[in-house]
């Protein structure tokens, strides 16, 4: 028992999908069992914070964190984690850059809480009740975390060693960061496991019918048209981030008919995805007409923070909304 | 300077062919323009990535003026075409950003000295009156 390697698996704002990528290893799931105990992981093992209080400082070899964080909770939580772990791995999009979850910073606090308790078409709320941090029940007080005014990135919170990028990770990918992070020799600290250091379009299948230079006229979303999966996406007016996008998944998402959305990531030494994704959109539009480009612009790109930040807004350097630094209303 | 008057940090990006020529004779010409500019020299305002405006912002600037040749003018043929796309996509996720009001794209000739002048005094003073931006600090504070 006591050779095996301690690993603790830990979710804060997620959605399930990076814990359904370790059950997802398949066969290999029994050859890491030889190798690994599983000290704490809430979504299969019943235990309490306390029982991580009660191991001593650094005797977790690993903990994989996915999910951004967005409560008071999951900051607690991960320091505690920290505190405890040698290693602590970022898994998946939502921890690496903020990923889904950190859309949300493009709206305050109080407009994401007034819209999902009272103002969304599911909800029915006639007492317009709202979640408080404190409420008594019976006498008893019973406390709630607090959500935080932006969602944020893991090592936004707490030191971070390694990145395993994805939405969620590709089984090969856990799988080459498992080993490599097995083999004892460790990369860098800062290293993103398991993935390419190249833009996806290096790996990419359809790259051979990548034209010299791709200028658009009008760009198309896919349900506006019948992609010939044999041909490079850009060529055929769909928009696909791979260029930009850090590669190592395969290609899973052109494989099966959908463009690069950008879930690995930037390349090393990008420090705003978006900034990058949205450089290289606008160096592939055909227009030099300045009224014509702001229109065909205004037209098309409906969304940019949701097309070029999907994964990346609590990371990107202006990290959601600016609400001005005038009121500090957004507690 | 007035005591505790707000004065603005703006950071220009010129090109070199055109706009940083203009600023030159505006220089030359003795004509005034504000000091709150901070001008980074270009070769090209195609050179101008997106990355680069978000950090003059989230380093401390209240605000960003982008200037290159005018539309047909470019040394490089069309880098400044490639700044006017980047400008409008840029503008559009700033506006999603709430910071469209902090940066501005402008086109100065070598021989806009004065149209320099008039251009970095309106930002200038627009900057002033939106108050300072303390980018970091205010999306870093709980």
């Amino acid at each position: 028992m006591s050779d095996k390697v301690r690993v603790a698996l830990y979710w804060c704002a997620s959605c399930g999908g990076c814990e359904e990528a370790f059950v997802d290893l398949a066969e290999d799931l029994i050859k890491l069992a030889e190798k690994v105990e599983i000290v704490f992981w809430p979504v299969a093992i019943d235990m309490k914070k306390s029982d991580v209080e009660q191991l001593p400082d650094e005797s977790i070899d690993v903990s994989f964190i996915n999910g951004g964080i967005r409560l008071s909770e999951h900051e607690e939580m991960v320091k505690l984690l920290r505190r405890k772990s040698k290693v602590v791995v970022a898994f998946g999009s939502c921890a690496h850059l903020g990923g889904i979850p950190g859309l949300a910073n493009l709206y305050s606090k109080d407009e994401i809480l007034k819209y999902v308790y009272l103002e969304a078409p599911t909800v029915v709320n006639p007492e317009g009740t709202m979640p408080k941090e404190v409420v008594k029940v019976d006498g008893q007080e019973l406390e709630l975390p607090k959500v935080l005014r932006l969602v944020k990135a893991l090592d936004q919170v707490i030191d971070v060693d390694y990145y395993i990028p994805g939405c969620a990770p590709p089984p090969d990918v856990v799988k080459k960061a498992l080993d490599t992070l097995l083999s004892g020799k460790l990369p860098p600290k800062g290293s993103v496991l398991g993935a390419s250091s190249r833009s996806l379009c290096d790996e990419c299948d359809l790259n051979k019918t990548k034209p010299e230079k791709i200028l658009l006229k009008d760009l198309k979303r896919v349900h506006q048209v019948k992609l010939d999966l044999s041909k490079c996406y850009l060529a055929q007016g769909v928009l696909c981030l791979g260029p930009v996008t850090r590669g190592g998944c395969g290609t899973l998402c052109i494989k099966g008919g959908m463009p690069c959305t950008g879930c690995f990531g930037p390349l090393d030494n990008v420090k705003d995805y978006g900034a990058r994704a949205l450089s290289y959109l606008a160096s592939i539009l055909d227009y030099d007409d300045e009224a014509q480009a702001e229109k065909v612009i205004e037209e098309y790109v409906a969304d940019p923070a949701g097309w070029f930040y999907r994964y990346s807004l609590p990371k990107s350097l202006v990290r959601g909304r600016y609400q001005g630094s005038g009121g500090e209303a957004h507690g | 300077m007035s005591e505790g008057r707000f004065e603005p940090r703006v950071v220009v990006f010129a090109c070199n062919w055109c706009s940083y020529a203009g600023i030159d004779l505006a220089g030359t010409s003795r004509i005034k323009y504000p000091h709150n500019v901070r001008i980074v020299k270009v070769m090209c305002s195609g050179r101008v990535n997106p990355e680069m405006v978000l950090k003059a912002l989230a380093d401390g600037a209240d605000g960003v003026l982008i200037t290159g040749c005018h539309p047909g003018d470019c040394h490089y043929i069309s880098g400044n075409y490639k700044t006017m796309r980047r400008y409008f996509l840029l503008k559009k996720l700033l506006k999603q950003l709430g910071l469209e009001e902090r940066v501005r794209l402008e086109w100065i000739s070598a021989s806009e000295g004065e149209r320099w002048a008039r251009v970095a005094t309106d930002f200038v003073e627009h900057i002033r009156r939106l108050g300072p931006l303390r980018l970091k600090e205010v999306m870093s504070s709980e």
